[in-house]
């Protein structure tokens, strides 16, 4: 009953809805109360299932010491968490997530330039923006194998530095740091399309006519971008960085594929994999997700705080 | 005036550069899937050029011994029912959501809201106990339910669509004394074309070049799909470049030829789905 009166006023009050008819039939509106849940019933069975049980099993999880199989399982209080901020080898792979974070950094700066330039006039425009998109749409195996090509001791790489004079038999992929450049480097050649199409598109919405007034103003391309197109894309700008962030905690299958996590070349998720699914300690593993969570929606909530979305608009 | 043809050259060698890095590695391996045992054997470097273009004995290698084919049967057959899945939820979902008032609404909308800032990778731990409750451990069902169910993207672009049909639509088939079910089915479905090409490219993509959730919950090589397969390249054939980079090629070439034809839906798909 107070559903049907509720609903009336919400309706009449938007303005969207006819005044109110006569009350349908007792039968009809009983149905029409249940018919939104005939829709969502399958959805919603799907996200309960898929996403919130799981999290609410993995926080279960994080306080004891499960194996993942057998039956008897011990609280261990807050035990897991110490252990991922205080044993040196858990913790250390935050320090490689530091490698992705910078190449990130640099991607971004190259997608925005690159953005920036094929918003003017270039011959060709069509054929680089699509060789640049490109990479981010080929399979990660793939994309493995040709850059284990690409570094391997005689591969492209040394290939192409011989053709410039430089010989080296530099292991690539052969020490930490090194190991760690490369494999950020790989994941700035995958990603960059991404952060390049979602720039340029910000930039193309930007009415043309404000760059024709300003250049009557005198204005030069320099300050064209700092006064038009910089204030133009900061909206997607700062999601471009907020995704950067998040991709760059949970980096898995570059590394997983290339290295499978040898040379210091772990990364969290690896780490988190292998605690489960390789050592059984799915407890100490639901720890290591639900910091990685709790930090990835840390990240989001200051997202959604620096730039006010007019976009999350569901109802 | 010389300033600016400077400048405009930088801009284009630039360019040059970017599609030389974007493209030689990729090449490169197109060249070595070319080549036989032992030109590699030979080896003069990567950047050789194959004595015959035409030498496509690592293909056939990598379909028969490499299970190239039943990896792309296992694909195909995952991506008809995820992404029939996905439309079929994401339209409900949006039609309910759109089209009706009703109790818990706005804490259906949260729930929605708040898993989509829930990232797949973090919680697979414990998904993993509860796919493998179900008894879909190591089949194809597995995947197929977790990229159907955990799909918020997909709900977001069919409820913008749903946005743009007039509810005028609605009113004059009730009218005509259509119920919900059949103007979800006659009108709110059918017009939902646009978005739907939309998912089914970007959604398409996604699932193709999976790599994660298929290789955690289908360790079976039976079930391997075109990520899994082509990973376990890497014991067999591991000092058989020739043969991996034919099987790398082989999954890259299907992506390139729909990239190629369906461009423009491609930028538009995956800037909506990134920006929501």
């Amino acid at each position: 009953m107070t559903d049907t009166t509720r609903k009336t006023v919400v309706e009449t009050a938007a303005g969207a809805a006819p005044p109110a008819p006569a009350p349908p039939p007792r039968r009809a509106r009983v149905r029409r109360g249940v018919t939104p849940w005939l829709f969502l019933i399958a959805p919603l069975a799907l996200l309960v299932t898929f996403t919130y049980a799981p999290v609410a099993n993995m926080l279960a999880y994080s306080f004891t010491d499960w194996d993942g199989v057998s039956p008897e399982l011990h609280y261990t209080g807050a035990g897991n968490y110490t252990e991922i901020f205080t044993r040196e080898d858990l913790f250390r792979v935050f320090f490689v997530s530091g490698y992705y974070l910078a190449a990130s950094a640099v991607q971004i700066i190259a997608a925005l330039y690159f953005a920036t330039i094929l918003s003017f006039n270039v011959r060709f425009r069509n054929f680089f923006k699509g060789v640049l998109f490109f990479p981010y749409l080929i399979n990660g195996v793939a994309i493995g194998f040709v850059f284990l090509y690409f570094f391997q001791d005689g591969g492209t790489l040394d290939s192409v530095l011989s053709l410039f004079g430089v010989r080296t038999d530099h292991a690539w992929l052969g020490t930490p740091f090194s190991a760690n450049t490369a494999l950020a480097g790989v994941s700035v050649w995958r990603y960059l399309g991404l952060n390049f199409v979602l720039l340029l598109g910000a930039i193309q919405s930007i009415p043309g006519e404000l760059y024709e007034a300003a250049e009557l103003d005198g204005a030069n391309r320099w300050h064209q971008f700092r006064h038009i197109i910089a204030p133009g894309i900061k909206p997607v700008l700062t999601l471009t960085v907020i995704l950067s962030i998040s991709g760059s905690l949970s980096v898995f299958e570059i590394p997983y594929i290339m290295t499978g996590g040898a040379t210091g070349t772990e990364t969290f998720v690896i780490q988190t994999v292998n605690l489960a699914f390789r050592f059984g300690k799915t407890g100490l593993a639901s720890a290591a997700a639900v910091v990685l969570l709790l930090i990835i929606l840390l990240v989001t909530w200051i997202q959604r705080r620096l730039v006010p979305d007019d976009k999350v608009d569901l109802v | 005036m010389t300033r600016r043809t400077v400048a405009r050259t930088l801009v284009y060698l630039s360019l040059i550069a970017a599609t030389g890095v974007v493209l030689l590695p990729l090449v490169v391996v197109l060249l070595t899937s070319l080549k036989t045992e032992k030109e590699m054997a030979d080896a003069d470097g990567a950047l050789s050029l194959p004595e015959s273009l035409f030498n496509f004995h690592n293909y056939a290698d990598a379909f028969q011994d490499g299970r190239m084919l039943s990896a792309f049967g296992n694909t195909a057959f995952i991506l008809v029912f995820a992404i029939g899945g996905t439309v079929l939820i994401g339209s409900m979902t949006a039609y309910a959501i759109d089209r009706f008032t009703f109790r818990f609404k706005k804490l259906v909308v949260a729930l929605f809201l708040i898993a989509a800032l829930v990232p797949g990778v973090t919680t697979q731990v414990a998904t993993f106990q509860i796919v493998n409750s179900f008894g879909m451990f190591d089949t194809l069902w597995a995947p197929i339910a977790l990229y159907m169910g955990t799909d918020i993207v997909s709900i977001y672009i069919f409820l913008q669509f749903v946005r743009s049909i007039p509810i005028s639509l609605d009113e004059s088939a009730r009218l005509e004394g259509a119920n919900t079910f059949t103007i979800y089915r006659k009108i709110i479905f059918p017009l939902l074309k646009p978005a739907m090409a939309t998912v089914v490219i970007v959604k398409g993509i996604t699932v193709y070049n999976d790599f994660y959730i298929p290789f955690l919950y289908m360790p079976s090589e039976d079930l391997g799909v075109i990520s899994t397969s082509l990973f376990r390249f890497r014991g067999p054939y591991a000092a058989h470049w020739e043969t991996i980079s034919a099987g790398a090629i082989l999954v890259v070439l299907p992506t390139l030829v729909v990239f190629l034809s369906l461009q423009r839906f491609i930028y538009n798909g995956f800037m909506r789905g990134a920006t929501r």
